[in-house]
């Protein structure tokens, strides 16, 4: 209950005038900076950093971590009305909460993201809360073999679990992985595939390929067809958000199931984007309808922003405890903590105890307020839906493009970002599907990593991704997740499907 | 802070050194990820500059890590001519163009002044061995080599690495990781015997207990001599060679501009980042994170340089990490 006293305490430095101004002014920035399609949560952040360096590090943090979340939020909405993830893990977003809008269901869509965006940041609020110290002493236990093991579950979870045809996943993976070994080699410190040219020495930016994969191929896409978004205006107010709410006990299993995961992955570096998809697939997985999934089912929204959520806020954790950033906006925060004067590390919760109880008790005052905020602009993004498409295009593909630009000021990146954009449309056009490229593609070099210096620690021997418990079950649940087909089959055929989902269902 | 606007307001009053001053606001660049010691620095730097009002225009860090920070070099080369953007570099300028290949020469740039140079220490965790001599003792007598931890393959950690082997006889298996945080993680989780991490690195698991630092790679103990944790200084590390394992290396750290920019733009940015050199944060940061102080500039920075790339390639070549 030593947390408890504590938190109130924290809530007792946040409920200042001041500060509750400059929480209010951080979440309208963020929501503005995760609307624009590729600016997002870490240049928003990186832009307003300077701003804060005259106030005292209580505010500051606040005010930024306020822009956090506000750009979390902000995410959801170009994904859903556009098909154009703003953060890497708004990518499983699009999967339903894009059919959705088209639909003229977008007013449900955007309030089922912000709900469970709002539910999953709030269980790992919680858990920082309760079990911050346990848990920095679980994220230690992650070394290589760890970090591969985890991966290799999100690949094969993929492929085991998804929809489309193996084989195509396989393909679509492998490009991926492919285009992820370009730059440089960390563990050789060789380069790999940039054929003399500059630009490719820094690799192949995740954001720059979704951006064209998703956003500027559906363009093309919608130029193709018709030449109109096929959303419809949508009929919007307070009875969507309220119907939308009524109906969450309903999916009370995948809400847990998705803040779990979240919370899990989210503690490991790197894991918020594997989150969403991993909350995604194993939402369609245990789903009694799975083909439903794809074409505009809301608890495809539900499941991969709850996820992606719980593990953005889970994330802040090992920034905190660790010095490890788990996102690329927390790496910026991380910077800013620095210019206070406040080094992340196991001291800091001891020693800055004002500080990071006032961060905390900001992350649930931030996540309620920003949720109203949000909720009550629902109408204004939605009825962006009505404009004519032959206005709207133009504007979407200039903002792609400054985005694309933005993210490492380079020129190249927009002709990446088109040639993506075309990559897109004949993936789309041959039924290839997209998702496993791009998860390829931001996971695949940190995989890579991972296994290699697994290899080096073992001299080459493979027996170390079973050398402890928490390696071995991972490192086996991925094993079976890829065979799941097959399994599932066997089991069927032996007529033991009913006590196996139990069994899978702690996945 | 009243230290802190005096000294602002004297630097203000002095007559302007040179005509020139940025248009727009000045870019930082950064060849390391987020919350590495170079981002660290530039980030204080960049406090340091809007506290003290030393410039009228803003300063914004850009990092431009990709490719081991070999982004950032190349992005400065090309960037020719643009007064507007300013490399804080380390040791990379010489050993990237050495290990990958990559087409880049310090001489291209304009070099502005050497601001600090970084430690190396030897750490374990705080559950191993006690001393060097322990700790080369328990790494002959382990069945499989120990792991050292390090940033990046065929720089500096490396370098180290090889040259502890051949000075010991002892075998490392080394991991090169992303980040110096990753590398102190892993140390402090067991993944890794020891690692070869700057003090700024590690320090906060030293503070807490996790980490133990055996000896400074430097011919001199590290002259800061306030209690860091509750037992120990920086000066209380003793060096490599009182412990018999006689390697040394420091690591630069200096202000690069693109190359053919005019002298005064090249005044301007000497003369600030003296005035830099001069503030609270800068002195409160360099003792912070155990740097050495120092400030070359003009002939006596190109002489320094020159120096430092014979020696950095004579380590490599020795290494055996050039790419033929």
């Amino acid at each position: 209950m030593e947390a408890f006293g504590l938190l109130v305490q924290g809530f007792g430095v946040l409920l200042t005038g001041k500060t509750l101004v400059l929480m209010m002014v951080g979440l309208v920035l963020g929501i503005f900076v995760g609307v624009l399609p590729g600016l997002g949560g870490p240049n928003g952040v990186a832009i307003l950093l300077p701003l804060t360096f005259t106030m005292d590090p209580t505010s500051a943090i606040v005010m930024l971590s306020c822009i956090y979340w506000g750009a979390l939020f902000g995410g959801a909405i170009t994904s859903i009305l556009f098909n154009i993830p703003g953060e890497a893990w708004s990518v499983a977003t699009t999967f339903d909460g894009y059919p959705m809008a088209q639909q003229g269901r977008a007013a449900e869509a955007l309030t089922a993201a912000f709900t469970s965006s709002f539910i999953g940041s709030l269980v790992a609020v919680l858990l920082i809360t309760f079990l911050a110290p346990m848990i920095s002493s679980f994220a230690l236990k992650f070394g290589p073999p760890e970090f591969f093991a985890v991966y290799l579950l999100t690949f094969c979870s993929f492929v085991g679990l998804g929809r489309e045809a193996k084989h195509k996943t396989v393909i679509s993976m492998s490009l991926g992985l492919l285009l992820a070994g370009i730059g440089m080699d960390t563990v050789s410190g060789n380069l790999r595939m940039t054929f003399g040219s500059a630009e490719l020495l820094r690799g192949i930016n995740f954001l720059v390929a979704v951006i064209g994969l998703f956003g500027i191929s559906e363009i093309l896409l919608t130029m193709e067809e018709r030449l109109a978004l096929r959303g419809h205006a949508a009929g919007i107010s307070l009875r969507v958000v309220l119907s939308v709410w009524k109906d969450l006990p309903k999916y009370w299993v995948t809400l847990l199931r998705s803040s779990f995961i979240g919370c899990w992955l989210g503690i490991t570096p790197g894991g918020a984007i594997a989150a969403s998809f991993m909350g995604y697939n194993l939402a369609k997985r245990f789903s009694k309808d799975p083909e439903s999934f794809g074409k505009g089912r809301i608890e495809g929204v539900f499941a991969p922003e709850t996820a992606a959520h719980a593990s953005g806020t889970a994330a802040l954790l090992p920034m905190l405890a660790l010095g490890i950033p788990g996102s690329g906006t927390a790496a910026i925060l991380l910077g800013g903590l620095m210019v206070w004067g406040l080094n992340p590390g196991p001291l800091l919760f001891v020693e800055h105890k004002d500080f990071v109880w006032g961060l905390i008790a900001s992350m649930y005052l931030g996540n309620v307020v920003g949720l109203v905020l949000v909720l009550t602009t629902v109408p204004i993004f939605a009825s962006i839906l009505r404009v004519p498409f032959a206005a709207v295009a133009p504007m979407i593909v200039v903002s792609c493009a400054i985005g694309a630009y933005a993210i490492q000021n380079a020129m190249f990146d927009i002709w990446l970002m088109l040639g993506f954009g075309v990559v897109g449309y004949v993936f789309k056009k041959i039924g290839i599907p997209l998702a496993p490229f791009t998860l390829a593609l931001v996971l695949g070099n940190r995989a890579e990593d991972a296994f290699r210096l697994s290899m080096i620690g073992s001299g080459g021997n493979l027996k170390v991704f079973w050398s402890n418990g928490l390696v071995g079950s991972i490192a086996t649940l991925a094993i079976l997740l890829l065979f799941w087909p097959l399994i599932d089959r066997l089991l069927q055929r032996v007529g033991l499907a009913r006590q196996a989902k139990p069994v899978s269902g702690q996945a | 802070m009243r230290a802190a606007i005096a000294l602002a307001a004297a630097l203000c009053s002095a007559p302007a050194s040179a005509g020139w001053e940025p248009t727009k606001p000045v870019e930082i660049v950064v060849a390391a990820g987020a919350g590495g010691a170079s981002d660290q620095m530039a980030r204080m730097m960049q406090a340091a500059i809007q506290k003290n009002n030393l410039m009228k225009q803003p300063m914004v860090v850009s990092l431009k890590g990709g490719a081991s920070g070999a982004e950032a070099l190349m992005y400065m080369k090309s960037s020719e001519g643009d007064a507007n953007k300013v490399l804080i570099a380390y040791s990379l300028i010489y050993m990237l163009p050495l290990s990958a290949k990559i087409p880049f020469n310090w001489r291209e740039l304009t070099p502005v002044s050497v601001i600090a140079l970084d430690q190396f220490v030897l750490w374990d965790n705080a559950g191993g061995p006690k001393s060097v001599k322990e700790f080369i003792a328990a790494a002959k007598a382990a069945s499989s080599p120990f792991k050292m931890g390090g940033t990046g393959s065929k720089r500096e950690d490396h370098v180290l690495t090889v040259f502890m082997e051949q000075k010991t006889g002892a075998k490392f298996s080394y991991l090169p990781y992303k980040s110096g945080g990753e590398a102190a993680t892993q140390l402090v989780g067991n993944h890794t015997e020891s690692n070869v991490n700057n003090p700024s690195e590690n320090l906060e698991v030293w503070r807490a207990g996790q980490v133990r630092p055996l000896c400074v790679f430097d011919k001199e103990r590290i002259s800061y001599t306030g209690k860091v944790t509750e037992a120990q200084s920086w000066h209380d590390i003793p060096t490599c060679k009182e412990e018999g394992l006689d390697i040394q290396y420091l690591m630069l750290r200096a202000m690069f501009l693109p190359g053919k920019v005019t002298p005064e733009q090249q005044a301007f940015y000497v003369d600030l980042f003296h005035k830099v050199t001069q503030t609270t944060e800068y002195k409160d940061y360099m003792e912070k994170q155990a740097l050495k102080p120092i400030f070359l500039t003009g002939k006596d920075m190109v002489q320094f340089l020159e120096e430092d790339d014979t020696l950095n390639k004579s380590l490599m070549t020795e290494a055996g990490f050039v790419a033929k």
